[in-house]
């Protein structure tokens, strides 16, 4: 197929899996942004109850001053999870590095359906315009939480705005168009491989993607389902999740939308995780000009997890009014997949164990992932039991546990990825020194703003209250409020300098190095950034992913996946 | 860069053997899977959390309901022997039997709208009860997996009505697991909803 040469085609409604990678990363990156700022919102006004906000405020309603009212912060706190999951992290893990990396890291062309790939960015865009439109209909943003638990969101009795409708929408159609990717990325990856490139020859990344889009596969047309009879509760008039006096013809089941929203939740948080787990693979393996310590053992264990995660999501629910009894197998069930967990963390710590370990910006980033994933992962066992989690489940400790999984990993592990990627997608690489100080505010603030919210949930602060000094008990948090809302300050600043270091490095004249961190995976054995179609002839592999510091040769650390078989050498 | 012939990205053989669009396919309809199962398992709560629920036989015309079931089976074995057709090359045949199935299909959404138009006379709605939500919300989706068929089986007859080239079995193989997963949802939902 010829290089489109129409502008249209070429950057607008291409079919090129790098371009439709360009477009999810900025359009992800929009959405980061805004997301951020409702933080940045509601850490100011739980620091600040009922004070007025300088500029933010402004923006958000004009007649109330700059003061964030409780039906506006339980708007805030609504788009502000839902934006993230749905509209920023997906995109950016999934749509921006799974569509630009797989075809690369398995030696393909193109994805195995390229307009369908166009299509699920266009579905994601036209979500994007509905979930935005939500600020400036009547009643304004959804407020029913980025769960939307039911009645809460089913009956327009209690949330009449137009806009809880169209959230629903904009939510399905960022579903949809995940829902396409995963179909892409599977066939892709199962089908489109070089010659050599075995399954247990693929990186890490790429196992993180394809274990993410089965995820993705069988639990997004869940969430549809749900949401479509939500819609239907809301504008016909049905009443599968309303009961009780909101129901007058008969009742449906509240508690039937929080298992059907968990079953597709769980899974959800494994196919945020995932793309990241993957990326640190490959990430500490060239950092520490190591191999991957335990290949087979990660990619089996993260198998597992894939299994498990999808028979966990009554832990979500022990407080709902479940069964206890079911409540304790859901208990075995999420303790047991720290096993594999554990194993693939092992996995990591031995590939860095006396690694030759070179601080660039990506593996500083990689090492950060590292520690707030074990605190993450590890104060998930206090939620996963019963018993504990009755006392914790109201108060800020959830909320500090799943921004350590989802929220700290999650961006620090996005971001390692850009530096990491940047040179391949766009021909210049990210000021070093810049992306340090980058990495120091950004470590120190998302740990001033996550951790305090652990350390209170334990002292017993409630979530979910817009203004927790209105109860006597709360108010000895105030300082670790102020903590939380300063870092967050903070953690916005350090973003400035990561905005001024992409923008200036995109400006700059590109220096096209093919090869900027001595790697060996199949994306950097072609130019950057890679010519359409992505490879002159399509390689041909002869050997794993991590070839590092191999003794077969003396004048360099790593051996390309498509270097052919060396002469002399038992490679 | 070299200006080296490069052949289309999806033209060539895959690493599986398998094509890719009906690896796709295969994969859509896992996804299609769960999201029926979303649907009937929430109808199957509904049901047995509900103090009372009507007998079905009261409310629904069994009978054509029944002889829709018979239609949707027919479709099938018409689009199987399609698939043969495509298979010997019978560019005749194979157009002759998937209008028969689009033809059948369209039937069946004929006597179904026939059917709502009739229970929604006799006061059974989308809001009457919720077996009449449940009702509608099943049948409805599936009607429109049924109209997305019809389509999908029209585009492809109309497309391969003429040609030199031997016929690319690959589409109708692809659009046939798709019509066969349409009607075995209707038979789920025919016992389940009608019948029980």
């Amino acid at each position: 197929m010829s290089e489109p040469t129409s502008f249209l085609r070429r950057y607008v409604f291409s079919t090129d899996h790098k371009v439709i990678g360009k477009q999810y990363l900025f359009t992800g990156l929009f959405f980061l942004l805004v997301a951020g700022l409702f933080a940045i919102l509601i850490r100011w006004q739980i620091a600040h109850p009922f004070q007025p906000m300088p500029v933010l405020g402004h923006l958000l309603s004009s007649d109330s001053h700059g003061v964030v009212i409780p039906t506006e912060y339980s708007k805030l706190f609504t788009m502000h999870g839902s934006l993230m999951v749905f509209f920023a992290v997906t995109p950016i893990l999934i749509g921006a590095f799974g569509n630009f990396i797989i075809p690369l890291q398995i030696g393909a062309r193109d994805m195995s359906f390229p307009v369908l790939n166009m299509l699920s960015y266009w579905v994601y865009a036209l979500g994007s315009v509905a979930v935005l439109s939500v600020f400036f209909v009547s009643g304004g943003a959804a407020s029913a939480g980025w769960t939307a638990y039911a009645p809460l969101s089913s009956s327009v009795k209690i949330t009449p705005g137009f806009g809880q409708t169209i959230w629903i929408v904009a939510i399905a159609f960022s579903g949809t168009s995940t829902l396409l990717g995963a179909i892409n990325y599977i066939a892709t990856i199962l089908n489109e491989r070089c010659p050599g490139m075995d399954l247990m020859r693929m990186p890490l990344t790429t196992w993180g993607f394809f274990y993410t889009s089965i995820l993705n596969l069988l639990w997004v047309p869940l969430i549809a389902a749900a949401l479509f009879m939500l819609v239907l509760d809301r504008t016909v008039g049905t009443s599968f999740f309303t009961a009780g006096p909101l129901a007058p013809r008969g009742g449906g089941q509240p508690l039937l939308y929080q298992h059907l929203f968990w079953g597709f939740g769980h899974p959800e948080v494994y196919i945020l995780i995932l793309p990241i787990w993957g990326l640190l693979g490959d990430l500490l393996a060239t950092f520490s000009r190591k191999p991957a310590f335990g290949y087979r053992a990660t990619v089996i264990s993260m198998g597992v997890i894939v299994a498990v995660s999808q028979v966990v999501w009554g832990h979500h629910m022990y407080t709902a009014g479940m069964n206890p009894i079911l409540g304790k197998t859901f208990m075995f069930l999420t303790v047991s997949i720290s096993m594999p967990t554990a194993i693939f963390f092992f996995n990591w710590l031995a590939t860095i164990w006396g690694g030759a370990i070179q601080l660039k910006t990506p593996m500083l980033f990689a090492l950060g992932v590292v520690f707030v994933f074990a605190l993450g992962g590890l104060t998930g066992l206090f939620n996963a039991v019963q018993a504990l989690d009755v006392y914790i489940h109201d108060t800020t400790f959830v909320v500090g546990h799943f921004h350590y999984t989802l929220a700290a990993s999650v961006f620090f592990g996005m971001l390692a990825g850009i530096y990491f990627w940047f040179p391949k997608m766009f021909g210049r690489a990210l000021d070093e020194r810049l992306g340090k100080v980058h990495f120091a505010i950004s470590f120190l603030a998302l740990n001033g703003v996550f951790a305090p919210m652990m350390v209170m949930g334990v002292g017993g602060a409630l979530r979910r209250l817009a203004d927790p000094s209105h109860y006597e008990l709360l108010r000895k948090f105030s300082t670790w409020n102020q903590v939380a809302w300063w870092s967050a300050f903070a953690l916005l600043g350090g973003q400035l300098v990561f905005a001024y270091n992409f923008v200036r490095t995109l400006a700059s004249r590109p220096t096209n190095v093919q090869n900027p961190w001595n790697a060996t995976t199949l994306e950097w054995a072609t130019s950057s950034p890679p010519p359409h179609e992505n490879f002159p002839a399509i390689p041909v592999v002869c050997r794993g992913p991590y070839e590092y510091s191999s003794p077969a040769v003396a004048d360099r650390d790593f051996i390309a996946q498509n270097e052919p078989a060396l002469e002399g050498a038992s490679a | 860069m070299t200006t080296t012939v490069l052949d289309p990205p999806h033209a060539h053989a895959t690493a599986t053997g398998i094509p890719n669009l009906k690896l796709g396919m295969w994969l859509f309809l896992a996804s299609e899977v769960m999201f029926f199962t979303g649907l009937v398992g929430s109808y199957v709560v509904l049901r047995l959390g509900s103090r009372e629920w009507p007998d079905p036989s009261s409310i629904l015309g069994l009978n054509v309901l029944a002889f829709n079931t018979f239609v949707l089976i027919t479709s099938s074995v018409t689009m199987a022997l399609g698939l043969q057709a495509a298979r010997e090359n019978d560019r005749t045949r194979l157009v002759r039997f998937l209008g028969a199935t689009a033809a059948l299909g369209l039937t069946f959404l004929a006597i179904k709208l026939l059917d709502y138009r009739h229970l929604v006379h006799e006061g059974f709605t989308p809001v009457s009860s919720l077996f009449g939500s449940c009702y509608f919300m099943l049948t409805g989706f599936h009607g429109l997996h049924v109209l997305g068929g019809v389509t999908a089986l029209t585009v492809l007859a109309l497309k391969n009505r003429r040609g030199a080239a031997a016929i690319d079995a690959t589409p109708i193989e692809a659009c046939g697991l798709y019509w066969h997963f349409v009607d075995l949802v209707w038979i789920v939902l025919f016992a389940i909803l009608c019948l029980v």
